[in-house]
C-alpha cells in the first residue's frame, strides 16, 4: 500500500508502475473514505425516504428530507433543542476562551508568590472528570445552588479550561520576550498587550481550541441527561433519545433526519477553523 | 506532544515574568480558579466524602459506613464483571482505534492527487457526537428493519440479532466506538507523519530497506510520543465517551451473568446514582474511577518521561 511513498522519482521509472502505485493508492483511499462514512450515507439516504420506503431495504434516496425535517423540528421540537444545544456551546466556547487567555496571561506574564500551586490545582483538575464526579455535582447544582433546569447549571460548571490554559501559555512562551518588554517600556498593560498583542497572534491555537471546545460542549449527554428535566430546556443530544424513546413505533426517517442536522453546527465549525486546527492544534513545528 | 514542547521551555527560556503587580495575575486567575474550586474540587471531595455513607439523594437519608460502600463493591460480583468488560471494552477499542487509524493515516499521507480531499473526508467525522454515533447504529444494525439486516437478509439469508445477542452486541459497541474515535486520532496522526525528517527514512531506502521495514522500525518509532498521547486520550474517551454511545445503542444489555454485557464503569455509575439512588455506592464506585484515572495519568507521566522517542 505504502510502497512508493517515500521512493525518490528516479526509483519508479517506469510511468505504468508508478500510475498504477497511484490506481492502488486511490482505490484503498476511496474504499476508506467510503467505509467510515458508511453509517452517515446510509443515515442520510433513509433520512431522504417516505415512512413507507424507511423500513424496506430500498436504499434509493427519496424527495422526503424536509417532510422528515419538519416532523422532528416541529412535532419533537428538534429546534428548540438545536437552539439550546447552540446558546449552550457557544457561550461555553467563548467564555472558556476569555479565561483561558487570562489565565494563561498571569502564568507567562507574572511572578507571584504560590504560582507553582495555582499551576498544579489547574493541571490536577485535569484528571477529575465531571462523569466521576456527577452525584455529587447534581447534589451541589440542584440543592445547594438551586440550578437544575437552568442553562447555568450546564454553562457555568464547564467554563474553565486546563486544556486552554496550557495550550494558550506554551504558546506565549513560544513568543520572544523582548515584545512584552518593549510593550511594557511603552507603557502597555497587560490587558492592552492581550488584547492588541497576543490574540492577535494567537488565532491559529485560539480557532483550534475553539472547534475542540465547541465539538465537547456540543456532545454534552451526560451531564445535561441527569441536571436537565425541563424539555424546553434540554440539549439536542439528549432531545435524540426522547426521538428513539416514543416506544415502538419511531419514526425512523424523521430521526436520521433529526440526526444529520444536528451534525451541522459542529460539522461547520470545524470546516470554517480546519485551517487553523491543523496548524494552530495539530502541533505542527512550524506554525 | 506538551511534554516536546515542555523539556524545551524548561531548558534555559528568557523570562518572561515582566508585568508587575500582586494582585493582577490572582486577578485574570481568579475566574477560573473559582470554577475549578466550586465545580471540581468541591465535588471531589463531596464524593470522596458520601463514598462512606450509605445516602439516597432523593430521600435524603445519609448513614456513616466507612469503608463499607468500597469493600462491598470490590466483593459484588456484578461489579466485578462491569469491571472487566470495561477493561476488555478499552483494551480491544483503543489498540484496534489506534492500529486502523494509523493505517490509514499514513495512507492518506501518500501524495496522491486529491490527497487533501481525501484526509477531509477522513477527518470530517470528527464533528460526529457520541449520541448520533449511538442513534446512527441503533437504525442501521436493529434485527428487524435495520438496513443492515435487510442486506445480509437478502444477500446471504442471514438476520443477526445484533442487539440482543451479547457477544455481537459487545462487538457492535467496540466497532462503533473505534469508528467514532477514528476521526480525532487520525488528525492527529497526519499531522505527526507531515512532521517526519524525510531525509532519515530515505537513507533507510537507499541503505535497501523494505517499506515495511521503513515504517515499523523508522516511522513507527519516530511516531511513538504521539502514538502515547493518542494511547491515554484514546484510553479516557473508551472510559467517558462510550457512555452516550453505550446508553442509546444498548442500553447497557444485554443481560449476561451478573450485568448487562455493554455496561461499563460510568454505565454502572450512573445506573446506581441515578436510576436505583443507591448515593453512596455510586459515589464510591466515583471515588474508584478517581484512583483509576490517577492511575492512568500518573503512568502517562512515569512512562511517558523514560520510553518514549521524542524524533529531533
Amino acid at each position: 500500500m505504502v510502497r512508493d511513498r517515500l521512493l525518490p522519482r528516479a526509483r519508479t521509472a517506469s510511468p505504468t508502475r508508478a500510475r498504477r502505485g497511484d490506481w492502488s493508492a486511490h482505490l484503498a483511499l476511496i474504499l476508506a473514505v467510503l467505509l467510515i462514512s458508511a453509517p452517515l450515507i446510509l443515515a442520510l439516504i433513509k433520512a431522504t425516504q417516505p415512512s413507507s420506503a424507511v423500513l424496506s431495504p430500498s436504499l434509493l434516496p427519496g424527495g422526503a428530507f424536509f417532510t422528515n425535517l419538519e416532523r422532528v423540528w416541529v412535532d419533537a421540537h428538534l429546534g428548540r433543542s438545536m437552539l439550546n444545544s447552540l446558546i449552550v456551546a457557544v457561550t461555553v466556547t467563548a467564555g472558556k476562551t476569555v479565561l483561558a487567555l487570562l489565565a494563561a496571561l498571569a502564568f507567562v506574564y507574572f511572578r507571584f508568590p504560590l504560582k507553582g500551586a495555582a499551576f498544579a490545582l489547574v493541571l490536577v483538575s485535569l484528571m477529575l472528570p465531571t462523569e466521576v464526579l456527577i452525584v455529587a455535582l447534581f447534589d451541589l447544582v440542584s440543592r445547594d445552588l438551586k440550578w437544575a433546569d437552568s442553562f447555568a447549571a450546564i454553562i457555568v460548571p464547564f467554563l474553565a479550561s486546563a486544556t486552554g490554559t496550557f495550550l494558550f501559555r506554551q504558546h506565549f512562551l513560544n513568543i520572544p520576550a523582548s515584545l512584552a518588554d518593549a510593550a511594557r517600556i511603552d507603557g502597555c498593560g497587560p490587558l492592552r498587550y492581550l488584547t492588541r498583542i497576543l490574540i492577535p497572534m494567537s488565532w491559529n491555537t485560539i480557532g483550534a481550541l475553539a472547534v475542540i471546545q465547541f465539538v465537547y460542549a456540543w456532545d454534552q449527554y451526560l451531564w445535561p441527561l441527569v441536571i436537565m428535566q425541563r424539555d424546553d430546556h434540554q440539549v439536542v443530544q439528549v432531545g435524540l433519545r426522547k426521538l428513539i424513546e416514543v416506544g415502538g413505533q419511531t419514526d425512523w426517517g424523521a430521526v436520521m433526519a433529526g440526526a444529520i442536522i444536528t451534525m451541522l453546527p459542529p460539522l461547520i465549525v470545524f470546516t470554517a477553523l480546519q485551517e487553523q486546527f491543523s496548524r494552530g492544534f495539530a502541533l505542527s513545528e512550524d506554525k | 506532544m506538551l511534554s516536546v514542547r515542555q523539556k524545551r521551555d524548561a531548558g534555559g527560556r528568557e523570562d518572561r515574568a515582566v508585568f508587575r503587580g500582586a494582585a493582577l495575575p490572582w486577578l485574570f486567575l481568579l475566574p477560573s480558579l473559582l470554577i475549578l474550586a466550586v465545580f471540581i474540587y468541591l465535588p471531589t471531595l463531596r464524593t470522596l466524602r458520601l463514598a462512606g455513607y450509605r445516602a439516597n439523594l432523593i430521600l435524603g437519608t445519609e448513614q456513616w459506613v466507612g469503608l463499607g460502600n468500597i469493600t462491598d463493591l470490590l466483593g459484588s460480583a456484578t461489579y466485578r464483571q462491569v469491571a472487566l468488560q470495561t477493561l476488555v471494552f478499552t483494551l480491544l477499542s483503543v489498540t484496534g482505534g489506534l492500529l486502523l487509524s494509523l493505517g490509514l493515516a499514513w495512507l492518506a499521507s501518500r501524495p496522491v492527487r486529491g490527497s487533501r480531499a481525501y484526509r477531509l473526508l477522513l477527518i470530517y467525522p470528527y464533528a460526529l457526537s457520541p449520541a448520533i454515533a449511538g442513534t446512527l447504529w441503533l437504525f442501521l444494525f436493529n434485527p428487524e428493519i435495520g438496513v443492515v439486516n435487510q442486506i445480509l437478509g437478502d444477500l446471504v439469508g442471514v438476520r443477526p440479532r445484533w442487539l440482543d445477542t451479547p457477544l455481537l452486541a459487545f462487538a457492535l459497541v467496540t466497532v462503533a466506538a473505534i469508528w467514532k474515535g477514528l476521526a480525532y486520532n487520525i488528525v492527529f496522526y497526519l499531522a505527526s507523519i507531515r512532521n517526519l525528517p524525510t531525509d532519515v527514512m530515505e537513507a533507510a531506502q537507499i541503505d535497501g530497506a523494505t517499506p515495511a521495514q521503513v515504517f515499523w522500525r523508522v516511522a513507527f518509532p519516530l511516531l511513538s510520543p504521539v502514538t502515547f498521547f493518542l494511547v491515554f486520550t484514546n484510553i479516557v474517551a473508551a472510559l467517558f465517551d462510550s457512555f452516550a454511545l453505550t446508553d442509546l445503542l444498548t442500553r447497557g444489555g444485554p443481560y449476561v451473568g451478573h450485568a448487562g454485557i455493554t455496561t461499563f464503569l460510568v454505565y454502572q455509575l450512573y445506573q446506581d446514582g441515578f436510576v436505583n439512588f443507591k448515593t453512596g455506592a455510586a459515589a464510591a464506585q466515583g471515588a474508584l474511577m478517581l484512583a483509576l484515572v490517577a492511575f492512568v495519568t500518573f503512568m502517562q507521566f512515569r512512562l511517558g518521561e523514560r520510553r518514549v522517542h521524542y524524533g529531533a
